[in-house]
């Protein structure tokens, strides 16, 4: 499978990345490259195969059911988790409008 | 005098508690080391304060005779993908440009409590994208290394290469690193330094900048195996803000470390002998195997059916999960915002990123993006997940006949600067002996064997079983105590 220009364009809208002509007309042959080398794995007989879920057989654990259980990652830390925010105001997080 | 920068991990730790030097001398040492090396490019930030003040902590605790910790007077390189309270902590990326996080890494605080310092912040390939540290929005690192006869730059490989060329240029006797599909393995390979990624959860993730999560994993870089051992016995350990943290003890490692290999059996992947392949890398692979029936081992053929598949489902399975992970730098949190003129929120979004993101970081969360859209995630993403599977089940079958397995580390030798990076995919290639393991999550080491032709390291790679770091470390050693490997680049920074 190969890409076009627009794909491509529809694929940075996806993931939010802003690409002028110039960085689409780069990388539209840069990533047919790629596909068309990740195309091999189609040779594999995947039919009687699981998806890995996980590499390393892990029970899921729950921690306790109680607020702050770690208070390193529990709340109470508003100054903390807004200190690196590019535009803090009034203790949350700016943006521009959202609604018109 | 003694040269504090010749000195490894354990000799500075053991003269430390033995008090015959301070761990201060040995911190303002390496802190000067570090400040006139420049033009290696190894650190994004230096923290001379912090390797001073660990030090003064040790010496003072030694003074008030109190028991010292493992990794008790050793000033180390901290790779940026770690977050560091109150050091800037970037991935060598611009978006995160500033980043000062108010917590700090599982990793880094198990060294700290173990008695390390840190002489700064290590360059790395942005977001741990790349093989050459050529993608860090900080600029390139040199290797310390040339080649005989020239003056070209060569790579310190990648992504942890601000941690190679730093050990491998005695700024700091250890650093650490993180493995995704070979970033620890490969950079130790071409700077004629030992690294080793352990099983996938031995370390803890939390803090470290994800990059593909069910990959990632931080391990050390220093420039013995014993090192090696010491430290990783400091990283490891459950940690419960890891949910694929692995809950079991941390063996002793270095206590346990035993080169006699009587009675085991080294494998040897047929599927890895490549056509083309590079004749010094093939008669090192080859005197490896010398050196390991020296050392008693049995060495035997395996077979790892599935090889030429791992390196395309790695970069499909790699991308995806970055694709994802990187999803979060959106220039509102944290890190930079690029918010043009009259611009809403879906265009700050974009603007950031694209400004804030290096080409590789791009071309690979486009990639992530495509093979998880609608219509292609199963022919793609979960075929991806199906040979993985494959890639592990031929690792297991062949540990049913053997206890580790030896391969190369790396395709070739450091190239230079600038060489590969107009084909991102000749980039990829390097990681091609790497990447099984990463994909099976299994231990897996590199240890210097010689040098080649034109003075270059080259390094042989041991893998092992899940949980069998043991196995794997023992194996390293004998090929070590074998290959005798002394060398080290010339100074001209």
């Amino acid at each position: 499978m190969s890409v076009t220009r627009e794909e491509v364009a529809k694929i940075a809208s996806l993931a939010r990345i802003s690409m002028d002509e110039d960085a689409l007309d780069q990388m539209v042959p840069e990533l047919n490259n790629i596909l068309a080398w990740v195309e091999q794995l189609g040779e594999v007989d995947t039919s009687k195969v699981e998806p890995m879920a996980a590499v390393i057989p892990q029970d899921q654990r729950l921690r306790d059911d109680v607020i702050d259980a770690d208070p390193l990652t529990g709340g109470g830390r508003r100054e903390d988790v807004l200190a690196n925010a590019p535009m803090a105001e009034h203790g949350f997080y700016g943006v521009p409008k959202v609604i018109e | 005098m003694t040269d504090f920068t010749q000195m490894g991990l354990k000799a500075i730790r053991d003269g430390v508690a033995a008090g015959d030097f301070t761990a201060r001398e040995v911190a303002e040492v390496h802190n000067d080391a570090v400040a006139t090396a420049a033009e290696l490019n190894a650190f994004i930030v230096t923290t001379p304060d912090h390797a001073l003040a660990a030090a003064d902590a040790v010496d003072a605790a030694r003074a008030a005779g109190e028991e010292l910790g493992p990794m008790a007077g050793v000033p180390i390189g901290m790779k940026d993908l770690f977050a560091t309270k109150g050091v800037q902590s970037t991935a060598a990326s611009h978006i995160l440009e500033g980043f000062v996080p108010p917590y700090e890494s599982t990793v880094s605080q198990k060294l700290w409590d173990a008695g390390a310092g840190m002489l700064g912040k290590l360059n790395m390939d942005q977001f741990a994208m790349g093989s050459s540290n050529e993608t860090s929005y900080f600029g390139n690192v040199a290797s310390p290394w040339k080649k005989q006869g020239s003056n070209a730059t060569l790579t310190p490989g990648g992504s942890s290469g601000g941690s190679s060329a730093a050990v491998a240029a005695r700024l700091c006797p250890a650093a650490t690193g993180t493995d995704t599909g070979g970033s620890i393995r490969q950079p130790a390979a071409i700077t004629g330094i030992t690294g080793i990624k352990p099983t996938y959860g031995r370390c803890s993730r939390w803090g470290i900048v994800a990059f593909a999560s069910s990959l990632d994993q931080a391990g050390p870089m220093a420039r013995s195996v014993e090192d090696c051992a010491i430290m990783l016995g400091a990283m490891a350990g459950f940690d419960p803000k890891d949910s694929t943290s692995i809950d079991a003890p941390v063996p002793d490692w270095a206590g346990l470390l035993d080169a006699d290999l009587a009675g085991k059996t080294v494998g040897i992947p047929r599927e890895y002998r490549m056509d083309g392949m590079d004749a010094e890398i093939d008669a090192s692979w080859e005197q490896g195997k010398q050196w390991l029936r020296d050392a008693g081992a049995n060495v035997v053929d395996v077979s790892l059916p599935h090889t030429k598949y791992a390196l395309p489902a790695y970069y499909i399975i790699a991308p995806a999960e970055a694709s994802s992970n990187l999803a979060r730098y959106d220039g509102v949190r944290y890190g930079l915002r690029d918010l043009p003129e009259g611009a809403g929120l879906q265009d700050m979004y974009a603007a950031t990123r694209s400004a804030g993101f290096g080409d590789e970081v791009k071309r690979r969360i486009l990639i992530g993006t495509y093979v998880l859209s609608a219509g292609f995630y199963d022919a793609y993403y979960t075929q991806a997940q199906k040979v993985r599977t494959l890639v592990q089940k031929d690792f297991m079958d062949a540990f049913e006949q053997c206890d580790v397995i030896l391969a190369p580390t790396t395709p070739n030798a450091a190239f230079a600067l600038g060489e590969m990076t107009d084909d991102p995919l000749a980039m990829y290639l390097n990681d091609v002996f790497s990447v099984p393991a990463s994909l099976a999550g299994l231990p897996a080491m590199s240890v210097p064997a010689t040098l080649n032709k034109d003075g270059l390291p080259l390094g042989l790679q041991i893998v092992g079983r899940p949980m069998d770091e043991q196995g794997v470390l023992n194996a390293g050693l004998a090929i070590e105590q074998r290959a005798g490997f002394t060398a080290q680049p010339e100074k001209w920074w």
